[in-house]
């Protein structure tokens, strides 16, 4: 039964009038803009992008001040945002191999085509904090080579070479349709669920629960003996065809990061011994989610590559079901909502049950009393 | 055959010019359209307008595709008293640049003042975003490894 209770209504006016007076923090200090967040705190952005599953990087700018800096709150705001607004239509499927990559390290490959790029990395720095920092001193803008303009090569392909590693389907068949199977966005999620679907709900999944699930596939719940085949970071053209117009136009770049894990794989009755891959595609620059995404990816394979599902990342409705972060700090967050009721009708009946222990325990004793 | 060619020639063109005005940046087109001159009077067909644009990507970089997530896309389409339609799509929510960028398409289907398009919008604009991408190139060159250990080459 629902009870209509009016009064917090000042209260609550009050409340985000607090909230705003937080957010803004010290008067005296200036106030952050959303051009400082895009550039600044970049990385922020792209998370909310990823996991909002919408790209605009000053509109996840925007939340991440809004939220005063509230990840999980910021993609919510911006999942919120991406309800009001129409779909033009879907790009094509976006070229990896075409990256404009910032960042290209294979840990399979020492010296494959192209050469280990590092790129803008956390990796190699000392996790010293850096008081420098805490002012406002002049950066020199990045060193410069001239490039050898050698295309990127797919560690996938040097394998394929040898036909040691699994192929994308090509051609036109039931394996390589031209639109994919669903959208997530579109229809409720129903399991099984096809390898693509996973990959949206993977995509905007949350980046701790799916480091979590990576690392304990590492940790032995459900091994899949992984290798960073190759992790690459950059810009890639986003193309879509345009009705009225009658051909595809670009519309910008984007960028992704992707990653491709190889793991080894002992083949199965239908399928020779081989390596097998987990696939790892994220907006913005975030490679640990795509690396966590790509173990996840593999993990969920299972059943398709005939091994025992016996460990959590394994699960596909387990892990699917529990990915997104805005559905999860819903349904955790509503148990702070009023349960007056609720919680009156379940005290009433805890009291009835105790009444009732009570005199069955009296009983008890009596009847214990009588016997001695 | 050659009027066929002559279709197909314009296409690429357009396709050339709506590529690079969807890259850059508003301010850019703005000051590039200036150079133009004055603009012709162009009536909204639809937008400018705010929409989202499924960003699809494909299983293992090279298989089937499946849906990333959306991106926020601005369109705009325009007519001019000539009757010539022009279109705009582009990542973002830069309204204004969606409109311009739809009227200087639709200059260009006009065809009169192609060549003013091709060296005063189009020829800037791509040459910026052609240093935007080498300097990425040349500046992610730079952290390339040059392992010692390897022989690499004749010498």
């Amino acid at each position: 039964m629902y009870v209509a209770v009016k009064g917090g209504e000042a209260a609550i006016a009050n409340a985000h009038k607090m909230l705003a007076d937080r957010r803004r923090g010290d008067r005296s200090l200036p106030s952050i803009t959303v051009e400082q967040i895009v550039e600044q705190l970049a990385l922020a952005v792209d998370r909310v992008m990823a996991e909002a599953s919408l790209y605009a990087p000053d509109l996840a700018a925007l939340a991440v001040k809004q939220a005063r800096g509230d990840m999980i709150e910021a993609i919510f705001l911006l999942r919120a945002y991406r309800t009001t607004l129409p779909r033009f239509g879907a790009s094509q499927p976006v070229e990896t191999g075409e990256m404009i990559a910032e960042r290209r390290v294979s840990a399979t490959y020492k010296d494959l085509p192209g050469g280990q790029v590092l790129g803008p990395t956390f990796d190699y720095t000392h996790r010293l904090l850096d008081p420098a920092l805490a002012g406002d001193e002049a950066v020199e803008t990045a060193p410069a080579r001239d490039s050898e303009g050698e295309p990127l090569t797919r560690v996938a392909d040097i394998l394929a070479q040898e036909d040691l590693i699994e192929r994308a389907f090509t051609g036109d068949s039931a394996e390589m349709p031209r639109e994919p199977s669903g959208d997530l966005t579109r229809e409720p999620m129903e399991f099984p669920m096809a390898r693509d679907l996973r990959l949206q709900a993977l995509a905007r999944g949350d980046e701790g629960f799916l480091l979590a699930l990576g690392y304990s596939t590492q940790r032995g719940y459900g091994r899949t003996h992984p290798f960073a085949g190759e992790i690459r970071i950059g810009e890639v053209e986003v193309e879509m065809d345009v009705p009225e117009l009658g051909f595809a136009v670009s519309l910008g770049r984007i960028r992704v990061t992707e990653c491709q894990m190889v793991n080894q794989f002992a083949g199965s009755a239908k399928l020779p011994p081989q390596f097998t891959r987990g696939y790892g595609l994220v907006f913005g620059q975030s490679e640990r989610k795509a690396m966590a995404m790509a173990l996840v990816d593999r993990s969920l394979r299972a059943g398709e590559l005939g091994e025992d599902r016996v460990a959590p990342a394994q699960d596909e409705e387990f892990v699917i079901s529990h990915a997104d972060n805005v559905q999860a700090t819903g349904f955790v967050e509503h148990l702070k909502l009023p349960h007056y009721v609720d919680f009156q009708a379940e005290l009433d009946l805890v009291r009835r049950m105790r009444a009732e222990f009570e005199v069955r325990q009296s009983r008890d004793h009596d009847t214990q009393e009588a016997a001695e | 055959m050659a009027k066929a060619e002559t279709a197909g020639g314009s296409e690429q063109g357009l396709k050339r010019l709506m590529d690079v005005l969807a890259a850059s940046p508003g301010d850019e087109i703005d000051a590039c359209a200036e150079a133009l001159g004055s603009l012709p009077e162009a009536a909204p067909v639809r937008g400018p307008e705010i929409g989202l644009v499924m960003v699809r990507g494909r299983i293992g970089g090279d298989g089937a595709p499946f849906n990333l997530g959306e991106a926020a896309v601005t369109r705009a389409t325009v007519r001019l008293a000539s009757g010539a339609v022009g279109h705009a799509y582009a990542l973002g929510q830069d309204r204004a640049k969606a409109r311009l960028s739809a009227v200087l398409a639709a200059m260009w289907s006009e065809g009169a003042r192609r060549t003013d398009i091709e060296a005063q919008v189009l020829a800037p604009l791509a040459a910026a975003r052609a240093e935007e991408v080498s300097r990425v190139k040349r500046e992610a060159a730079a952290t390339r490894v040059d392992f010692f250990t390897m022989v690499r080459g004749d010498d």
